[in-house]
């Protein structure tokens, strides 16, 4: 008696799935964090007063932005056969969304206001302390909802992952799938999984978002 | 709002400099300030003494923001030489030949000049306290108790001291700027520039403001150079009236004299409009 | 190298039908999406709050969850209940319409809202129809707004489209695979194909530059020819890929339409 939800199977499943949604959660976290960090030495990179410095940046974060992950993995993946797939996968999801988060920086420090700038020259307080005390604080408070959205948005693209073979949820889903040759609870359950981590997560940033008085 | 000069305390900490006499504490020298086509000072020539107390009036778009952003290095002139304290500001000496100061030497001259600004410009993101005290820890060298010491008697001073502890997004508009004002001072600048400092702030709050300028004024040798459409506060605290008009100084003299008897007629029309207002 | 591009010439055929496939997946996952961004984002405006809680649940059910999982279950879970989409490109393009097309509402939503209450006290006044109110005077000024994010929409699309190859289709990723196991040259096809993807993004933002310019004149806005030539405007906010929920009023301006 053929059915069309086989709950056996989905309890089966779950497991797996769980276990890869905790490769999934790492490479968020690392991949987010090389993103972070990797965003602002790009924004300020393309600050800089050497123009030398300042086109090859922007190229490069205009191509890398342009172009699709999925293409750069397997482009990376091919190309360092040494590295392992997880290590790979976060460097180049890290980067693409490096180049994102950079574009979001440079709003957030074009957005803090010309004054701060002027205070600081009036108060002799060089470049690199104003930098640290008066203008980053003050640009990043700015971004953090931005910032937020793109983290969750980093999340729902790990799934790319899977097509270098790092053993994330939905690659788990893929293999459990194709042994069982039924992929209907797999993937309902994979996308319940994002969903209901998500959504939650979403909602926690739009909060955010308010108390910054955006 | 204190009324006792506390300030002479902290001038005996900090002497004026030791000008050799005769020589002015600010010197324009044919300064001339272009942006784009629009000449906005044209030649200008002027000096200020040690302890003098100089106030620019005029329309806008005659120069005298401009005066003030140059001398704060926030612009960078076309043609001409700022002198402060006898020694060339906008440019270096290099073996007795004038060039385009670069920004290393101007980190050395810029600290002589103080600024308060329009719009207050405090950090957001720090404490009233931590505002007065970042320059004097990060860019003097001072101790962060001392600093903290000098910076309450500042506040004090303008009347904030218990605020201390508040962000500035807490403070009404005239109490920012009075923070702005202990702020400036706590780098014990040989020469403060005013831009405008009650034109941004609703009415009631102007006199506390300008109150804690007249004490200063009052209390203290330091030397004064004020842009304001305040014209009772300017004939209080000046000992003279530069009106510009178009990049120029057209007029110049004691208040007494500016206010009552104008010669120039740029200066008679532009008195009558300003003070009718009030 | 050489062998690259002496093996490039002779698939160039190849190449160009897989060029046709993206292409149509992108414009048919545009156009879908399209259609449901307004049929979405005009629902969530509803009074009825029956219809806003059905629009805003699909809108957060295909933005929070997984872009390549939506396809996945299209091509294989939808089979098991007994629909079996007639092709392969055909499921990528409902996955691309539904999942852009829930983005592209909150885009119309808040284009709309940012339209100045002034605009709909006018046209009450006048006494226009509901309908007659967004069609000549709400949408000409939201649809200006919904320009840029909707670039940036379409540009997130056209680098999804290499979800294809991995259902079967012979898109411009696949096709790079096939020419990278031919000729082993792999940095060298990777490197390509990122280019095409590159210029065909460049591309479509030069097509919506101009679609903007056009629409600006027509509300006497206009920003000239150099406009149309900027490269596409970047989204400070992330609001075009986060999946946050927005509540009412969210700005789509000058800010998540990027640089100006």
């Amino acid at each position: 008696m053929p059915r069309i939800w086989d709950w056996d199977l989905a309890g089966q499943a779950l497991p797996l799935l769980l276990k890869g949604f905790l490769v999934t959660l790492a490479a968020t976290v690392v991949a987010s964090v090389v993103a972070i960090i990797l965003g602002l030495v790009l924004a300020m990179l393309r600050r800089t007063r050497f123009a030398g410095v300042r086109a090859p940046v922007r190229a490069f974060v205009e191509f890398v932005r342009s172009t699709p992950v999925m293409v750069q993995l397997f482009a990376v993946y091919v190309v360092f056969p040494g590295l392992s797939p997880f290590t790979i996968g976060v460097a180049v999801l890290g980067i693409h969304y490096a180049t994102y988060m950079s574009e979001v920086y440079r709003a957030g420090i074009d957005g803090v206001p010309k004054g701060q700038w002027e205070a600081a020259t009036a108060l002799s307080l060089p470049r690199g302390r104003t930098w640290r005390a008066v203008i980053l604080p003050q640009a990043i408070r700015n971004v953090l909802p931005a910032l937020g959205n793109y983290v969750i948005s980093m999340f729902k693209d790990t799934p790319f992952l899977a097509v270098i073979t790092v053993h994330e949820m939905v690659f788990e889903a893929q293999t459990f799938g194709g042994d069982h040759f039924k992929y209907l609870e797999v993937f309902t359950m994979a996308a319940a999984i994002f969903l209901i981590a998500s959504y939650p997560t979403s909602l926690l940033v739009r909060r955010l978002e308010k108390r910054l008085g955006h | 709002m204190a009324t006792e000069p506390k300030l002479p305390d902290l001038s005996a900490v900090d002497t004026p400099p030791d000008l050799p006499s005769g020589t002015p504490m600010v010197q324009f020298d044919k300064v001339v300030k272009r942006f784009g086509d629009n000449v906005v000072l044209d030649h200008l020539d002027f000096a200020v003494q040690q302890g003098e107390r100089v106030t620019l009036i005029g329309p806008s778009g005659s120069g005298k923001t401009t005066i003030l952003r140059l001398l704060m290095t926030l612009e960078k002139l076309n043609d001409g030489v700022i002198y402060v304290e006898g020694q060339p500001m906008s440019h270096m000496d290099r073996g007795g030949k004038l060039v385009p100061a670069n920004e290393r030497y101007l980190s050395t001259v810029r600290k002589k000049i103080g600024m308060v600004f329009q719009q207050f410009n405090l950090f957001p993101n720090m404490k009233v306290l931590e505002n007065v005290i970042e320059a004097p820890v990060h860019v003097l060298g001072v101790s962060k108790d001392e600093a903290v010491e000098r910076a309450k008697k500042l506040l004090d001073l303008v009347g904030l001291g218990d605020r201390i502890g508040q962000h500035p997004t807490s403070l009404s508009g005239g109490q920012q700027q009075r923070v702005a004002i202990a702020r400036a001072l706590a780098m014990q600048p040989d020469v403060l520039l005013l831009d405008e400092v009650t034109s941004a702030l609703d009415p009631e709050l102007v006199a506390d403001v300008l109150n804690v300028l007249r004490d200063i004024a009052r209390t203290t040798s330091i030397t004064m150079l004020i842009v304001t459409h305040e014209m009772h506060f300017a004939r209080d605290v000046s000992n003279r009236i530069l009106m510009f008009d178009k990049g120029r100084i057209v007029e110049e003299g004691a208040p007494d004299k500016i206010f009552s008897a104008p010669e120039n007629d740029r200066t008679q029309t532009f008195l009558r409009a300003v003070l009718e207002e009030r | 190298m050489g062998s690259f591009f002496s093996q490039l010439s002779h698939s160039w055929g190849n190449i160009g039908s897989a060029l046709v496939i993206t292409i149509e997946g992108t414009i048919g996952g545009a156009v879908l999406a399209f259609v449901l961004a307004f049929v979405l984002g005009l629902m969530a405006l509803s009074r009825f709050i029956v219809v806003r809680g059905v629009a805003r649940t699909i809108i957060e059910f295909f933005r929070g969850t997984s872009l390549y999982v939506q396809l996945f279950w299209l091509y294989f879970a939808l089979p098991v209940l007994g629909f079996k989409i007639s092709s392969a490109l055909a499921c990528a393009i409902i996955a691309f319409g539904l999942n852009f097309g829930a983005y592209g509402a909150e885009v119309v939503r808040g284009a709309i809202n940012a339209v100045p209450r002034a605009q709909w006290e006018g046209a009450i006044a006048l006494n226009m129809s509901p309908f007659q109110r967004m069609r000549l005077v709400i949408l000409p000024q939201a649809w200006v707004g919904m320009i840029p994010p909707f670039n940036n929409l379409l540009i997130q699309l056209l680098k999804s489209t290499p979800l294809m190859s991995l259902v079967t289709i012979a898109d411009l990723t696949f096709e790079a695979q096939q020419l990278r196991a031919a000729t082993g040259q792999t940095a060298w096809s990777y490197l390509f194909l990122l280019v095409v993807y590159f210029v065909l993004a460049y591309i479509l933002t030069l097509l919506m530059n101009a679609l903007e310019s056009v629409a600006k004149a027509r509300l006497g806005r206009g920003t000239g020819l150099r406009g149309v030539f900027r490269l596409r405007p970047a989204d400070p906010t992330g609001k075009s890929l986060g999946a946050g929920l927005t509540g009412a009023g969210t700005e789509v301006g000058p800010t998540s339409g990027g640089g100006r």
